[in-house]
């Protein structure tokens, strides 16, 4: 109703109706995540690793764990592009080996805190009370520890091998995502969208995963991905420290450690998988900074 | 459902001396204090006052989604007959949607900013009345065609902020009708929105409730919204209801200081007189508030007994209601305006 009334005079044009659709805001994320010179460097040598990893059977003839004693300590030749170790076995082979199973503990050690965290973040965000309490307590029990003591201490618990790296990391890394998803939490619930959906009768778990998740998860997404690079180092520590996989697996933390007795001799055994660990970290980390940078609201 | 059914009568809503408290820093904010009203079978009420008169938290109640330090501290909340205090959480969420539905002043904070909006209006269909995605969503289409919303099947793929304001709404209104309810909720709906949409969202919202039958509650501070969208009004200060009646009656021919200076203040009312006349002061603080009638301290006729008393809602001829002692008062003024406009 306007503020002041218009006296009857000649019919004016009805009032014009008004636009449907605003336009798209500009650069918006799909279209631009090209135009970020780090977030395309990351990914080329991501792209670059994995493809190497998962190529690795067509790409080297060679047996990672055969052992071939009399080809022992080679330097590096056509037939052995990085030499052998001192078993014999061929160095390139066990670096492509090696950082495939690398890459696919980290995918899944950052995967399985990340959907615990959440799980247990949203619950102590969206209920508060003696659930938050709880969940914050242990939450500060285990943030209390520095992250390699409690992660080396839970594999020397556990036994060495794939799944005490999986339980290890995921008891200590959902803090993480538990925190952060709280916060997220906390500030969306107060939001008019969350009380429009409380007042159309739907339950806590439908509010929480239809209404909740999708507005705060790209946090997480944002987080995961500064977070393998963490997780894939600490792989490689724990391989270093004789607490990986167990021989004879090719893992990138034990050929390190493997080489270090020649190290004068023959340098490549440890420099060359300490470089890919340097690559493939510096890869995820550009990755990860570019998501951040398009996934982060407001920008 | 069947288990939430009461006793048929005359009112969808009832509500009883209602008081909702609220804990701050401050102390214990007094925010709704004893406000009783009824809402008739696909009638429409309004709720006007000032902000911070109790209005949006009244709604809020009665929906039972106050924010956390809120509380309902006493009073009957009857929505066909039953007592919405006395049910719990799962049976009152059976309720929210099929039976009663809210509409949000800013439509483009209340939609989900990340799912398409016929998802949205699908959803409640879904939940409440067990249809099928395809179903629902073929609901959702038809409730965008309903409320006006051009090329549906397009829109049913957009997002919120790809919405001009007055579609949004639409939305929301869409939202609200998804589950057939008995009475919506409105809190100062057109409030975000600009004159002439404003106008457009007032016709569908009315002539929709019209067609189906739906009651309205429409909390605003927008005096001729109500006078075109409502048939009784109850005017809040301080958290109550101080004058209650038919919308005519009480904009037109005001019984109590307060209503005589919001008609007063508002621009547009056929209330003749030459210039706008704000109220003096400042609401009063819901924490200690005043003694006696509310609005003694900003009252050009308070008297001493105002200071004293307690001034309970009484029943005027004519079917309606003030909390004014001296009401009278307020007649001469009224009548004074007249006479010398």
């Amino acid at each position: 109703m306007s503020a002041i009334e218009i006296p009857p005079g000649p019919p004016g044009p009805e009032p014009a109706s008004e636009p449907v659709l605003v336009v798209r805001a500009e650069g918006h994320a799909a279209s631009r995540w090209y135009r970020q010179p780090a977030l395309v460097a990351g990914l080329v040598i991501l792209a670059v690793v994995v493809g190497l990893a998962l190529a690795a059977p067509l790409i080297t003839s060679y047996n990672p764990i055969t052992q071939n004693l009399s080809e022992s300590l080679l330097g590096p030749s056509r037939q052995h592009l990085l030499g052998t170790d001192q078993l014999g076995r061929d160095t390139f082979t066990r670096l492509l080996y090696g950082l495939r199973l690398d890459l696919r503990i980290g995918f899944i050690a950052v995967l399985l805190p990340f959907c615990l965290g959440i799980v247990l973040g949203s619950l102590a965000g969206y209920f508060g009370g003696w659930m938050d309490t709880t969940i914050m307590r242990l939450v500060d029990v285990v943030v209390a520890f520095p992250f390699y003591v409690l992660i080396i201490a839970l594999v020397f618990v556990l036994g060495p091998g794939e799944r005490s790296i999986y339980l290890a990391i995921t008891l200590v890394g959902w803090v993480a995502y538990a925190r952060i998803i709280r916060g997220e939490i906390l500030v969306a619930k107060r939001q008019d969208y969350v009380t429009a959906a409380r007042s159309g009768g739907l339950s806590n778990v439908r509010i929480m995963r239809r209404h909740l998740l999708p507005n705060v998860i790209s946090q997480g997404y944002i987080y995961a991905m500064s977070d393998i690079v963490q997780v894939i180092l600490a792989i490689v520590t724990l391989g270093y420290l004789g607490l990986g996989i167990p021989p004879p697996t090719a893992d990138l933390g034990s050929m390190i450690n493997d080489g270090q007795n020649f190290l004068s001799t023959h340098w490549q055994l440890t420099t060359i998988p300490g470089l890919v660990v340097v690559v493939v970290g510096l890869g995820l980390s550009l990755t990860g900074d570019g998501l951040a940078d398009l996934l982060r609201p407001g920008q | 459902m069947g288990t939430v059914t009461g006793p048929v009568s005359a009112s969808i809503l009832e509500v009883r001396d209602l008081h909702v408290r609220i804990a701050s820093r401050r102390g214990i904010v007094r925010a709704v204090d004893g406000v009783s009203f009824d809402v008739p079978r696909g009638g429409a009420l309004g709720l006007v006052g000032e902000s911070g008169s109790g209005k949006s938290m009244t709604l809020r109640a009665i929906l039972g989604v106050l924010p956390a330090e809120a509380q309902v501290t006493s009073g009957e909340i009857r929505l066909d007959g039953v007592d919405l205090r006395q049910l719990r959480g799962s049976d009152i969420n059976r309720l929210r949607g099929p039976k009663m539905a809210m509409i949000f002043q800013e439509p483009m904070s209340a939609l989900n900013p990340v799912t398409r909006v016929g998802w949205q209006i699908a959803e409640g269909p879904q939940v409440h009345l067990g249809l099928s995605r395809r179903r629902a969503a073929e609901r959702a289409l038809e409730l965008m065609r309903r409320v006006g919303i051009p090329d549906p099947e397009r829109r049913f793929r957009a997002y919120p902020h790809e919405f001009s304001g007055g579609m949004r709404q639409r939305v929301m209104i869409a939202i609200a009708l998804s589950c057939d309810p008995e009475i919506i909720l409105c809190d100062e709906p057109t409030t975000a929105l600009d004159v002439t949409i404003q106008d457009q969202i007032l016709r569908l919202l009315t002539q929709l409730c019209r067609e189906s039958g739906v009651s309205l509650v429409f909390v605003t501070h927008d005096l001729p919204v109500v006078a075109q969208v409502c048939h009784d009004v109850a005017v809040m200060y301080g958290g109550q209801i101080v004058e209650r009646g038919e919308v005519r009656d009480v904009l037109l021919d005001p019984r109590h200081p307060y209503t005589l200076g919001l008609v007063r203040s508002a621009p547009d009312f056929e209330y003749v007189r030459e210039s706008l006349v704000p109220i003096p002061g400042s609401p009063p603080s819901l924490v200690s508030p005043p003694s006696g009638c509310r609005f003694h301290p900003r009252c050009a006729f308070a008297e001493d007994d105002c200071r004293t008393s307690q001034t309970p809602l009484r029943p005027l001829p004519g079917g309606r209601f003030t909390a004014c002692l001296h009401y009278e008062r307020t007649l001469e003024a009224v009548e004074a305006d007249r006479a010398c406009p």
